[in-house]
């Protein structure tokens, strides 16, 4: 069974009701979308927003940018309007999100996956912008063309070169009306297809040497970029890339129990779509896995008291929450219905120990040093040393 | 506008100019020398202890550079101390300066020192803690009645110091009145204590009256052009009128203590709240480049910040220094404040220089804005306290200094000599190596120490030195420790640390030196620095028993110690080489040692680590990746603790030394096994069977494979004694089988006959009854002896 989470999901507020509110001023044409669009999720916060906002705003941006933060953050409008928070998070590190995007510096979002980052970057530019469509999804097979232009080769073989022939990529056309590009998945792109950015960013000119003409982006014109600053084989930035953009790191969440809370209710959510049998009384035993997962994470106990080694796997909250799904469906299917500690024992080992050398050293001291002086995890230490035997 | 008695400007009738400021503060600094300036006046009168008055000019020296303190201290306890820590940027330091630069008189007015560490005594709550005169107007000092924090909520900021730094150190001193911005502190600090009163400072009142009676003394003298600068919470009591006999009622009859002052040097970081004896600032070092910097502030700290980051070879250029410097100064309008505060160039640091990282940003925030600076106190100031501390010790122990050699010989078990002991391993870690400890002759036990102490004259210096991290030899001593703990780069450097913390007997030390020993262990990934440092650990721990210390703690860590060396221990054994497994095979005989040792100690929660420990042996033992020294040593180490029986070890044996094995292997195997130690050979004598299979092994190995294994055999059996060697050699030429058939013959042990020989076992109760002390002749216990010797 699939586990895996897709990077936005953890944000807890994506999981509310928010559509739900506004979903009878949203446009027809998505009304039938399996997820809209931010702004259209939105729109009547960001109408409320706008309506009220004051300030002033840079050219092209929907909202100034104070206004671009409490959409972000939420809050309540003089109205009585309530902002719904979008993210969940240190207030800096959204507004030096936002006061990135209003200067000519592009935005970098780095940070382990399911922290959030492709959320953040889509609220950004509906917010900024009221489109949070213009986007590349960077992949190892992501081409120049889909940072750059392409041709339609039609066009381009009746007619010879010209701009009818040209396909722009959203960058391009982001340039153009000077509105907020996103890429996806930065450091996925091939490095040589990554450098295509740095005469974007630095130029604000895209040259179409095929034409012997270029887009000079106009004011308003901003990128975001979303990387995994964890993950192993990706192309690290050049730093001639790397020098054009500030840097944002989302952090995981702050305490324990905002990360048990985001944790069990997106088990909640997975269950119910995969039609797992219901199971109870399952919080205990997700607090000891998110427990265990910061505990390694941090490198240190809850209580304070003990440093410990952090293995070389992330351990993000989406790891957490694959474990404990996957506790779930043992527990459901091959169990006795509750969650037990030997259900997601063996889910942790596989989420702590990546190096089967290093890692399994890190893991053991941990079980030996730590879980074995905790008199309530008994259960939790037999069942873990059983699978690690 | 409360209006209280004002006449012009803030310069009351009598002509004195009250000069509120925050301590500390940098932009209070620039408005106090633009005050002093523009109003001229004839002394200048200064929060503070008056004692130090002798002490202003030291100020204006050549060599006196801060940031430094005023050190107030009893004179017959030199523990009971404060001090008043003074920056480059403190409108304090600046007022003195200003003084003398200008030749006019300069007057500490606060209640005396004298009477404030007479006060310690008697509320025996804060000890060390929060300095008198420097924290508690100054803004978030006091957890009572914050007065900033109260006027910043009404401003609707959430944090005071942000509140003070847009309103006051982030505004230049503009044209115009230089009192102007005294004024409208003043009056909302009048406000505030019209609601407040003295906002639970108990000591407040008694300590204004005595600065109003200072500043009326003061202004009869002077006529006019008294300028007071103190804390501006303060300020409204000063104003106030009070009848000089109210005033001089509250100060009757305060208790008193003989007090002495000096100057002593300081570092930023001391100032910074994060350590010690705060001044209640978090970041002195942003504070002295705001007073230092002479125009666009956020720039030349942008400039700096790219300084020291390209001295750490990250690549940092001019462009970022821009985009930095434009990210902080957009922020700033975002978050809607005047001027980009410590805050915004923290961000765009992070976000623009530091990639994000808060790795690099840490070196920011340690290098600059807290910083390392350290202040210097010209030779004139008047001796520390630790001086007169180890003076006193030196009269109480009877131990005189002298310019000749000798050594002392100190019986532990006797007051004056542990206390002597003490006092010389403490000066030890002061770095005043008054004595050095000496082999001791003869004995050898725990209870004695040799000493070879000798007095230099520079040690002296070197105390004078030692007195910034106490008054007290104990306390300096304590602090010194800590600090050392945290800045050690090894293991074994802190577990050294540990076992002079016992020496000394530093209890206080003690928790933190663990705590840092506990954390290094923690993290440090070689097993070899973890089994290192458990021998010492657990020397220490059997120190501190003879010392009767508490070793509670180190008993704990000394238990986690051992069992990350028992988890780490199996994986780091594998796949070394013939010299990483000889030192590896070290660290298995010290950490055996240890844990020997240590099974005793009182270790809650850590279970039987001797029955651990003989599990990872077993382990190591069975694996075939494990060099076979280390396997050999294992077997052995368990057979030696009657964990392993002698068939199985023989077994074991006779698996390595069947031909399946390499040669050399074998012989590394033989060499763990029998090497090294005393009794090794010993073993061989007495257990003919395995004696048998060496000899067959041996005899077996192929002419070619025998030159490769030569060294290593050597090596093993040249190490044993002579005798040894002898016997051994007598047994392997009379051949084996023929004392060994009589051995096979019965069921007990290799080496002894299956039955009780009752002759040869007769010869020997005289001498065991002896022993025992027990009667000659009885019969009785004699039949018991000889049961029990069954």
């Amino acid at each position: 069974m699939s586990a895996s989470v897709e990077p936005t999901s953890v944000d807890p507020s994506q999981s509310g009701s928010a559509p739900a509110n506004t979903g009878a001023t949203r446009p027809t044409r998505t009304a039938e979308a399996l997820r809209p669009h931010a702004e259209d999720a939105y729109a009547a916060e960001l109408a409320a927003l706008a309506a009220q906002d004051d300030r002033p705003r840079p050219a092209r941006w929907r909202l100034s940018p104070w206004a671009v933060a409490t959409y972000l953050l939420g809050g309540t409008l003089p109205d009585g309007t309530v902002i719904t928070p979008k993210y969940v998070g240190p207030r800096r590190i959204v507004e030096v999100a936002v006061t990135t995007l209003a200067t000519d510096r592009a935005l970098l979002l780095l940070g382990v996956p399911g922290t959030a980052k492709t959320w953040v970057s889509e609220h950004l530019a509906a917010a900024v912008s009221g489109d949070s469509t213009l986007l590349v999804q960077g992949t190892a097979g992501t081409p120049e063309e889909a940072i750059r232009y392409g041709w339609n080769y039609a066009r381009l073989l009746a007619h010879g070169p010209s701009r009818d022939a040209l396909v722009p990529s959203p960058v391009m056309r982001a340039m153009a009306e000077g509105m907020t590009a996103r890429v996806e998945e930065l450091t996925r792109i091939p490095a040589d297809v990554q450098d295509t950015l740095i005469t974007i960013l630095s130029e604000k000119t895209l040259p179409i040497p095929e034409l012997g003409q270029e887009v000079q982006a106009v004011r308003g014109f901003n990128l975001i970029a979303t990387a995994n600053d964890r993950d192993r084989g990706v192309n690290d930035l050049s730093s001639a890339l790397r020098r054009r953009f500030n840097t944002v790191v989302l952090p995981l969440p702050e305490t324990p129990e905002a990360e048990v809370d985001i944790v069990s209710r997106r088990v909640d959510q997975i269950g119910r779509s995969l039609d797992l049998p219901a199971v109870p009384d399952g919080i205990d035993e997700i607090r000891r896995v998110v427990t265990v997962f910061r505990e390694l994470r941090d490198g240190i106990t809850t209580d304070g008291r003990t440093k410990l080694k952090s293995p070389s796997g992330t351990l993000s909250t989406a790891e957490a929450i694959s474990v404990v799904t996957n506790g779930l469906a043992l527990a459901a299917h091959f169990g006795d219905g509750v969650l037990r500690a030997g259900d997601v024992a063996a889910g942790i080992l596989g989420a702590v120990v990546r190096d089967p050398a290093a890692d399994r050293v890190v893991w053991q001291e941990y079980l030996e040093t730590v879980v074995r002086e905790r008199d309530d995890w008994k259960d939790f230490y037999r069942a873990c040393r059983e699978v690690s035997a | 506008m409360t209006g209280v008695d004002r006449t012009e400007g803030s310069a009351s009738p009598a002509g004195s100019h009250l000069l509120g400021v925050r301590h500390h503060g940098p932009g209070s600094a620039r408005a106090v020398r633009a005050a002093l300036e523009e109003v001229r006046p004839g002394i200048v009168l200064i929060e503070g202890p008056p004692e130090a008055d002798p002490l202003i000019p030291l100020a204006a020296e050549e060599d006196m550079r801060p940031p430094v303190a005023l050190l107030a201290h009893a004179v017959d306890e030199p523990g009971r101390s404060a001090f008043w820590p003074l920056a480059g940027f403190s409108p304090e330091w600046v007022a003195i300066r200003w003084a003398l630069e200008h030749g006019v008189p300069a007057r500490f007015i606060d209640l005396p020192a004298a009477h404030t560490l007479a006060w310690r005594k008697d509320g025996a709550e804060d000890g060390d803690g929060p300095v008198p005169g420097s924290g508690d107007a100054g803004p978030g000092a006091d957890a009572r009645v914050d007065p900033l924090g109260v006027l910043a909520g009404a401003a609707g900021y959430d944090d005071p110091e942000r509140w003070w730094e847009d309103v006051v150190e982030h505004r230049g001193v503009g044209e115009g009145d230089a009192l102007a911005p005294f004024t409208a502190l003043e009056e909302a600090m009048t406000a505030l204590r019209e609601t407040y009163g003295s906002g639970g400072h108990d000591r407040d009142p008694v300590r204004e009256a005595y600065m109003r009676l200072q500043v009326r003394a003061a202004r009869r003298e002077f006529e006019d052009g008294v300028a007071v600068v103190c804390g501006a919470w303060h300020v409204p009591a000063l104003r106030r009128k009070a009848t000089v006999a109210a005033d001089r009622a509250l100060l009757k009859g305060l208790p008193k203590v003989k007090t002495d002052m000096t100057w002593v040097p300081w570092t930023n970081r001391r100032l910074s709240r994060v350590s010690g004896y705060g001044a209640g600032i978090d970041s002195p070092g942003w504070y002295g480049h705001l007073f230092g910097a002479p125009d666009r502030p956020v720039e030349r700290w942008m400039t700096k910040v790219a300084g020291l980051l390209r001295d750490e070879d990250r690549i940092v250029s001019s462009a970022h220094v821009i985009e930095a410097v434009r990210l902080a100064g957009t922020l700033a309008a975002l978050r809607g404040r005047p001027l980009p505060g410590l805050g915004e160039t923290t961000d765009a640091v992070r976000a623009v220089m530091c990639e994000g990282s808060d790795v690099p940003l840490a070196l920011v925030h340690d290098r600059l804005v807290v910083g390392d600076v350290l202040g210097e106190v010209p030779a004139t100031a008047p001796a520390v306290p630790l001086q007169r501390d180890l003076a006193r010790i030196q009269r109480r122990l009877r131990l005189k200094p002298e310019a000749a050699e000798r050594e002392l010989e100190l019986d532990l078990r006797k007051e004056t000599d542990a206390g002597r002991s003490r006092l010389l391993h403490r000066l030890r870690l002061l770095g005043v190596a008054w004595g050095e400890p000496a082999a001791s002759r003869g004995s050898t036990g725990t209870f004695r120490e040799t000493w070879r102490l000798r007095w230099e004259p520079e040690l002296s210096v070197r105390i004078a030195e030692a007195g910034v991290w106490g008054t007290t030899v104990l306390a300096a001593a304590t602090a010194r420790a800590e600090a050392d703990a945290v800045a050690a780069q090894g293991l074994a450097e802190v577990t050294g640390l540990a076992e002079r913390c016992l020496l000394a007997e530093l209890s206080d030390a003690l928790p933190t030196v663990m705590r840092i020993l506990a954390d290094r262990a923690a993290l440090d990934t070689d097993v070899g620095h973890l089994a290192q440092a458990l021998p010492a650990l657990v020397r220490s721990l059997r120190y501190g028993d003879v010392r009767g210390t508490d070793t509670a703690a180190l008993a704990e860590v000394a238990a986690g110690l051992a069992e990350r060396v028992f988890v780490g221990l199996p994986p780091a054994c594998a796949g070394l080489d013939a010299d990483a497994a000889e030192e590896m095979r070290r660290h298995l005989d010290a950490v055996h040692g240890a844990v020997g040792l240590l099974g005793d100690a009182p270790a809650p929660g850590h279970g039987n680590l001797r029955a651990r420990w003989q599990s990872v042996l077993r382990t190591l033992t069975a694996r075939d990746t494990v060099p076979g020294v280390l396997r050999g040593r294992s077997v052995r180490l368990l057979l030696d603790d009657g964990e392993l029986a002698q068939d199985e070890a023989a077994r074991l044996m006779g698996l390595v030394l069947s031909p399946g094995t390499p040669p050399a292997d074998a012989a590394a195997w033989i060499e763990g096994f029998v090497g090294g130690g005393s009794g090794g050979g010993m073993l061989l004598v007495h257990d003919e069977r395995l004696l048998g299979l060496v000899d067959a092994w041996l005899t077996g190995v192929p002419a070619e494979a025998f030159t490769d294994v030569l060294p290593l055999l050597r090596r093993t059996f040249s190490a044993y004694e002579p005798g040894v060697r002898r016997t051994l050699g007598e047994l392997v030429r009379r051949g084996p089988g023929r004392r060994g058939s009589a051995a096979a013959a019965g069921s007990g042990t290799p080496g002894f006959a299956p039955g009780l020989d009752d002759a040869r076992a007769d010869a020997v109760l005289p001498v065991v009854r002896l022993l025992l002390g027990l009667d000659g002749g009885d019969g009785e216990a004699r039949a018991g002896l000889a049961e029990a010797a069954r």
